[in-house]
């Protein structure tokens, strides 16, 4: 069976409207210049330091994640429809939120099963009955949204505790206007430089309730051996705030303080980059290294805001994944704009059985996973590893969710032969505080691989700049 | 500032300067070795390097006999060697790495650079890598961290926490560097005065980049009083103790006036250097050159004792 997969650029033989301008851009630039300008980035890339690890592979910590410099580009019109589903869908996550650590409407109405919510290693009983400022939970959520038609997009998942990438989206942005300039002049691109204001102005405005001045912000960084260390460090510095580590924050008189040189200072806002269990060992775990003891106390009772909350995972978890449209539905009272992706839960004995006998087909993720770990692509997958992963299912179904492969679309890349069709897919990075924020564009990932269709830059994905065209 | 960044500072300062320092020394037993054995000289050269270095004991338990490329691939390349100038360079950028945002990308780049390059050294064949290129190298690179730092780098608390390292590191280093070579070399003080107490202080001045500055200051023969003068007493000469100290002293003064605040660690800094002020050669030799340094190195220790204790252990309140 073959599938045929929408390309962004060309339909039929005729280049879509957002791509007119970059097939002469395309054809104007020889190889040589190609690989030149290929090696420009590379260095600019190396030379701002960003680079990332890869977990439990060793090899080059200092690694470059790929980038390709075709962009992806989306016409003013695709965007504002876009724009609106996410909008749309952060608002409803949230909603969720604050409702499961509140009165739970939802599970009293039936419309999401008590066990999904309550007994969910991501539901944090600690914050049960506080309600963070705004009633905001996820500060920053990452949507990972893939294309498989002019007008279809589907939510592969919601992520609302720490999406990272976005420094990606920055940094290629500036890499490509600064070895491109004619392309930006011809094309009208739209800005995403916006990014560290808002993201500082969203930050600022759920300020704590005893914040009685503009508010110290502070980026928590589980350390520089974290593979996403570069971007802490990158959006610290573009927002002109402190980068901490668990050991710089102590807490006293019920406030959270930083060590500083001139003595401690008095921290409001955490942008924590680290997971809920290390926040705290003495509500958490009293094993970790990296938490600040006392932190939680001094969270619920108004002393210091943390972004995004303690417990916000439950929201994007992928078995409550399938509920989002009905948080739309419940909260909102409107129709979701953005699809989600047809899901069996394989703890489920009606789709356990479908899923078993259709894996073939099938993209089976861990509940709980990420980073494309713990996946079975059937389309891809051999004879043999679909049989092993069969009796991983069967051994502990409720950790399983399937979905069809979907016909991700197709955007030109360069190549070793040339340019060549790659399949992609998109977060864009919505700021939920006083409002909701999303700068025109986020970062968009390709397989590099040939007919692959796993985009994680862990397994051999790139990255690409993606524009909003203005009108 | 994070008390955290202000170590991270700190310690990228130490690092390079000690990085420099075992280049010096590389470069000085390099000399010697070119130099005819005079029964003496060649093997307790090599020894008297591992002794100034701190490095003896972990030589000794990896290799043995100091044997002269050993000891280079010890003090240049050995990540065993926590003071090998490889193991200093990728400290320096790693603490670099996790400040990246206190510094300029001039600074950075520079840092960047001699790691990345340093890599590529050691993947190049011991066979191609003749020791002066290694320590001019060292050197070259030392100098274009300090130059990003003063041509680029704001002059904030930051720079002071930098400049505190450089200062204080090479106020010891030099220290050392003197008290290894009259206490290792000279066991017997009969040989004070010498001709071969002065070849042995030539070749410390060497080690300093400082020997044809000591002869525009000073003239005439080499002597000890002049040398001990010179890397002690003498404002002039850049490694000396006092500018070393002095250094020190001004960038406490200005976190002070910048902080409004003074603490232990300026008085400490202040006090060291008015006793240099003080002081002449004469004294010194009363108090017997060895005791002087040693007492000067716990000193200088107790100063930077103070300074973490008060400003990078975030402890203070």
């Amino acid at each position: 069976m073959t599938t045929t997969y929408f390309n962004e650029m060309y339909d039929g033989g005729a280049v879509r409207p957002p791509y007119a301008r970059l097939q002469d851009w395309m054809q104007s630039m020889p190889a040589e210049l190609r690989q030149m300008k290929q090696a420009e980035a590379e260095t600019l890339f190396r030379r701002i330091g960003i680079t990332f690890a890869v977990y439990g592979e060793g090899g080059d910590p200092d690694r470059l994640i790929p980038f390709d410099m075709f962009p992806r580009v989306f016409l003013q019109e695709e965007w504002r429809r876009l724009e609106r589903g996410i909008k749309q869908r952060a608002r409803a996550l949230n909603a969720f939120l604050v409702d499961v650590y509140g009165r739970g409407e939802i599970v009293r109405a039936g419309r999401i099963p008590s066990r999904l919510v309550y007994r969910n290693e991501a539901y944090e009983k600690a914050v049960a009955g506080f309600v963070p400022p705004r009633g905001v939970y996820s500060h920053i959520v990452g949507i990972d949204i893939v294309r498989t038609g002019p007008n279809d997009f589907y939510v592969l998942e919601d992520n609302c505790r720490t999406p990272s990438g976005v420094s990606y989206m920055l940094e290629n942005r500036e890499i490509m206007m600064r070895m491109f300039p004619g392309l930006f002049q011809s094309n009208r691109i739209e800005p995403v430089d916006g990014y560290s204001d808002l993201l500082r102005r969203t930050l600022a405005s759920v300020a704590p309730a005893k914040c009685d001045r503009d508010p110290v912000i502070v980026i928590l960084t589980p350390g520089h051996f974290n593979s996403a260390y570069y971007e802490h460090s990158f959006l610290a510095d573009l927002m002109g705030v402190e980068l901490v580590e668990g050991a710089d924050l102590f807490v006293e008189h019920g406030f959270v303080w930083m060590r500083t040189t001139e003595g401690p200072k008095k921290v409001d806002v955490i942008y924590r980059r680290i997971d809920d269990s290390f926040l705290d060992p003495l509500c958490f775990r009293p094993d970790s290294m990296l938490g600040v003891p006392g932190l939680m106390d001094v969270y619920r009772s108004g002393g210091v805001t943390i972004c995004s909350a303690p417990g916000a995972g439950v929201a994007d978890d992928k078995a409550v994944y399938t509920f989002v449209p009905d948080m739309v539905r419940f909260y909102l009272g409107e129709e979701p704009i953005l699809q989600n992706v047809p899901t069996w839960q394989c703890g489920k004995a009606d789709d356990l059985k479908h899923v078993l006998a259709n894996l073939p087909e099938l993209v089976v993720k861990e509940v709980h996973g990420s980073g494309g770990y713990g996946m079975l692509v059937g389309p891809k997958a051999t004879k043999e590893q679909i049989a092993v992963f069969a009796d991983r299912i069967k051994a502990d179904p409720g950790n399983y969710i399937a979905q069809p492969t979907l016909a991700l679309s197709t955007v030109p890349t360069f190549v070793d032969e040339g340019v060549a069709p790659r399949h992609v897919d998109l977060r864009p990075y919505c700021l939920v505080g006083e409002r909701i924020e999303l700068v025109p564009g986020g970062l968009t990932r390709v397989a590099l691989t040939e007919g692959s269709l796993v985009v994680n830059s862990s397994q051999g994905g790139g990255v690409k700049d993606t524009w909003v065209l203005a009108e | 500032m994070l008390s955290r960044t202000a170590a991270n500072l700190f310690w990228i300062a130490r690092y390079m300067e000690r990085a420099e320092t075992m280049a010096r020394l590389l470069e000085v037993g390099a000399r010697i070795a070119l130099l005819p054995s005079a029964g003496h000289g060649y093997r307790s050269e090599w020894d008297s390097l591992l002794q100034a270095s701190g490095t003896a004991d972990g030589f000794a338990k990896k290799y043995g006999d100091p044997v002269q490329r050993n000891i280079e691939s010890y003090l240049f390349f050995d990540h065993d060697n926590s003071s090998s100038v490889a193991t200093c360079i990728g400290r320096a950028r790693e603490n670099a790495r996790i400040v990246r945002t206190a510094l300029t990308s001039q600074v950075w780049d520079a840092l960047n650079t001699a790691f990345q390059e340093m890599k590529a050294l050691e993947r190049l064949p011991r066979s191609e890598t003749e020791l002066s290129r290694l320590t001019e190298w060292t050197m070259r690179h030392a100098a274009m961290v300090r130059g990003a730092i003063d041509a680029t780098l704001l002059r904030n608390d930051g720079w002071d926490f930098l400049g505190l390292g450089y200062k204080l590191e090479r106020a010891d280093n030099t220290a050392r560097l003197m008290d290894v070579k009259y206490y290792v070399l000279l066991p017997k003080v009969d040989f004070v005065g010498s001709g071969l107490d002065n070849y042995q202080w030539t070749t410390l001045l060497r080690a300093m980049s400082s020997h044809r500055a000591f002869h525009w200051a000073y003239g005439g023969d080499i002597t000890a009083g002049k040398i001990a003068h010179f890397l002690i007493l003498n404002p002039q000469c850049p490694r000396s103790l006092i500018t070393s100290t002095g250094g020190a002293v001004e960038h406490l003064d200005r976190l002070a006036r910048g902080y409004h605040a003074s603490t232990p660690a300026q008085s400490k800094g202040r006090s060291l250097l008015g006793e240099l002020s003080e002081m002449t050669v004469e004294d010194i030799f009363d108090e017997g050159l060895h005791e002087f340094l040693s007492r000067f190195i716990g000193e200088v220790s107790k100063l930077t004792a103070l300074v973490g204790e008060v400003y990078l252990s975030g402890e203070a309140r």
